[in-house]
């Protein structure tokens, strides 16, 4: 039990990818609307990737936070019943 | 590849910007390094997760141990030069061996709470089966990871001209010093970051390069006007890709080498994808994992076999390779560099930049992170020190890691002087794993497969290979394309299946009591069951539904570009 009960603190990984979408979202949209060239633009199919991908990612860290928020990691207990096979008809 | 990374112009204009966006990844993935260690305090919770990973995660981290550099590169090329076609290796070559492995196999894998596959193998067969299965795993893995660092110092110098030391000792840097502190967790939840950048940075390019040709009518016309003609836009028959002349034997050949032997072979008892689905924390989790991941894996060509072919006509060094006219040093495989380079600006290429490095750190971290559980449990606690305390396994999964790294650095430095090594080691790697499945099935299903039988089979269906291969290369055989690897495996499977019944109808099986939990005649039905209470509970959650949703949604996608 001591050593499962460690396991609650193993951070949420939902945040872990919001944060980095969350950094990649606001480098690319402001890199999109101020800083990137009609000849990029141009290059790209006349798509303003920077911008629109930005807020793409922007959204999607949106969502994973949501979601980690609306169900966050369970608690300890029950980590350790599966982890040890005791959760499981038949062990 | 390599007459590429000879040149001295980097292909890609990166910027500062770039590069740090490449950086914040970096940070990233080292943080899930130092955070993961955090929950490390057995040797299991180092090498299996502690089996506690909802099945989200190990799902997607089960579709992104295999997003490695051989997929990612190896299938825009296959698009490129063959099509629609490529989509088999998704559709009929991944999607039902997946769906098989939750539904029929985990159970087994999950429910006998063995560490690993070649530790099923010792408790159905002892020492013999055993100890054939984790050498050959060990070295194939430690060999595999050295050609995915290879190909990533390659790639790095092409793109950016670092040098290809300094890109090999980079990477594997980074990926030992994560793997080392947090384990399979660490392992796992970069796959699972990996998988959401992967498609971050294929998406948009796909978008982009879809527009540049004129929709997906436009990528129709222009494809159809090309070197291929109008056979690439339809997956059957799929005679480029077979190297099989007739259509029917095309067919054939793809079903049953590809879509029964090759693929089964390699997603039910490759234990670098199996060991994620060992990290799941509750049988139900467990067997949706496979089935969980097989739903990304049906729509990852629509990013992955869509650019390729949209390369092979908006890429002038493509289109000319694909004419035969290509350049000095213009491969398919490079087909993915080429679009990034005609189509992203600043900003966007480092997320691509990230995304590329992602899926081959991914490769080589699911190589490293199976290599040293196999390495701990199945060689040296089963072979070498026996019963020594868990904080002493714990130790030697961590050392194994390193060492496994290192020998991968060399055998890396070995690679760079062969050039096509990439096809070397998948074919060796074949000869290992169509047997394996052919034992695997007989030893789950049929309680009378002897000890002896499970070694001697092992070697005869490896034997049985290596001579198609040989014939091959004699031009006894005349094959080309993928072809060999499916005659190969084909022999494989079958010899080894022969071998197996007649060396067991003469030699002593196991008594039954042995058996239980590992056989499914002698195995309760109570214990391959998994839970359908609180985390598991609903109809959503059930691998059965699950497992049926994906199989429709293949038949129809199939149907769709028949």
């Amino acid at each position: 039990m001591t050593s499962h009960s460690k396991k609650a603190g193993l951070f949420d990984l939902r945040l872990i990818i919001a944060l980095l979408f969350g950094v990649y979202g606001v480098v690319l949209t402001i890199t999109g609307a101020g800083f990137t060239t009609a000849e990029e633009i141009q290059k790209a199919a006349g798509i303003n990737v920077n911008l629109w991908a930005g807020l793409g990612m922007l959204v999607t860290a949106a969502i994973f936070v949501v979601w980690a928020k609306a169900r966050p990691v369970v608690v300890p207990s029950e980590f350790a019943d599966d982890a040890d096979g005791v959760g499981e008809p038949g062990h | 590849m390599i007459e590429l990374a000879k040149s001295s112009e980097p292909l890609l204009d990166a910027s500062w910007l770039d590069y740090t966006l490449l950086g914040v990844y970096f940070v990233l993935v080292l943080g899930i390094g130092f955070l993961a260690r955090r929950s490390v305090s057995s040797s299991l919770d180092f090498l299996l997760s502690g089996r506690s990973l909802p099945a989200w995660v190990t799902g997607l981290a089960f579709i992104s141990a295999n997003l490695g550099a051989l997929e990612l590169l190896g299938m825009t090329a296959n698009g490129a030069q063959h099509g629609i076609a490529t989509v088999h290796y998704y559709w009929i070559g991944a999607i039902p061996a997946m769906v098989f492995l939750g539904l029929v196999m985990m159970p087994f894998y999950y429910g006998s709470k063995v560490r690993s596959v070649p530790e099923f193998l010792r408790r159905r067969f002892g020492p013999g089966a055993h100890l054939v299965n984790a050498l050959s795993f060990a070295v194939a893995q430690v060999l595999i990871a050295g050609v995915n660092l290879f190909a990533l110092a390659l790639i790095m110098n092409a793109l950016l001209g670092w040098s290809i030391s300094v890109s090999i000792v980079i990477a594997a840097a980074v990926v030992l010093a994560y793997t080392t502190l947090g384990g399979l967790s660490a392992a796992i939840y970069n796959e699972v970051l990996q998988f959401f950048v992967i498609v971050a940075a294929l998406l948009p390019l796909t978008i982009i390069g879809l527009t540049k040709v004129g929709g997906w009518q436009g990528l129709v016309d222009k494809v159809s006007a090309s070197v291929g003609g109008p056979e690439q836009l339809s997956a059957w028959p799929a005679t480029g890709l077979t190297g099989i002349a007739d259509a029917t034997l095309s067919v054939i050949g793809l079903v049953f080498g590809l879509g029964f032997v090759l693929s089964f072979g390699y997603w039910t008892t490759n234990f670098a994808e199996v060991q994620r689905a060992m990290s799941a924390k509750s049988m139900s989790a467990a067997k949706r994992t496979p089935i969980i991941g097989a739903y990304p894996k049906v729509l990852i060509p629509a990013v992955i076999v869509i650019p390729g072919m949209i390369a092979a006509v908006a890429v002038p060094e493509i289109t000319a390779l694909k004419q035969g006219a290509g350049a000095e040093g213009v491969e398919y495989n490079h087909a993915i560099m080429y679009l990034m380079r005609d189509l992203l600006p600043n900003g966007f290429l480092g997320v691509a930049l990230a995304g590329l490095l992602a899926s081959f750190m991914a490769g080589v971290a699911a190589n490293v992170s199976s290599f040293n559980t196999v390495f701990t449990y199945d060689l040296w606690q089963s072979y070498v020190r026996k019963d020594r305390p868990d904080e002493y396994y714990l130790r030697v999964g961590r050392l194994a890691t390193v060492g496994g790294m290192v020998v991968a650095i060399f055998t890396a430095l070995i690679a760079s002087g062969y050039g096509n090594i990439m096809d070397y080691i998948q074919t060796l790697f074949s000869f290992f794993n169509a047997p394996l499945f052919a034992t695997f099935i007989l030893a789950m299903f049929w309680k009378r497969m002897t000890p002896a039988a499970g070694w001697i089979g092992l070697v005869a269906g490896t034997l049985a290979a290596v001579a198609v291969d040989r014939l091959v290369a004699a031009e006894v055989l005349s094959l080309t394309g993928q072809g060999p690897a499916f005659v190969g495996a084909g022999a494989a499977f079958v010899v080894d299946i022969l071998v197996s019944v007649a060396v067991s109808l003469v030699t002593k099986p196991k008594p039954d009591k042995e058996l239980v939990g590992l056989v499914y005649s002698l195995t309760p039905k109570a214990d391959r069951a998994h839970s359908v209470t609180g985390e598991d509970a609903g109809w959503y959650r059930s691998p059965a539904v699950l497992g049926a949703g994906v199989l429709g949604l293949t038949v129809v996608l199939s149907l769709l570009f028949i």
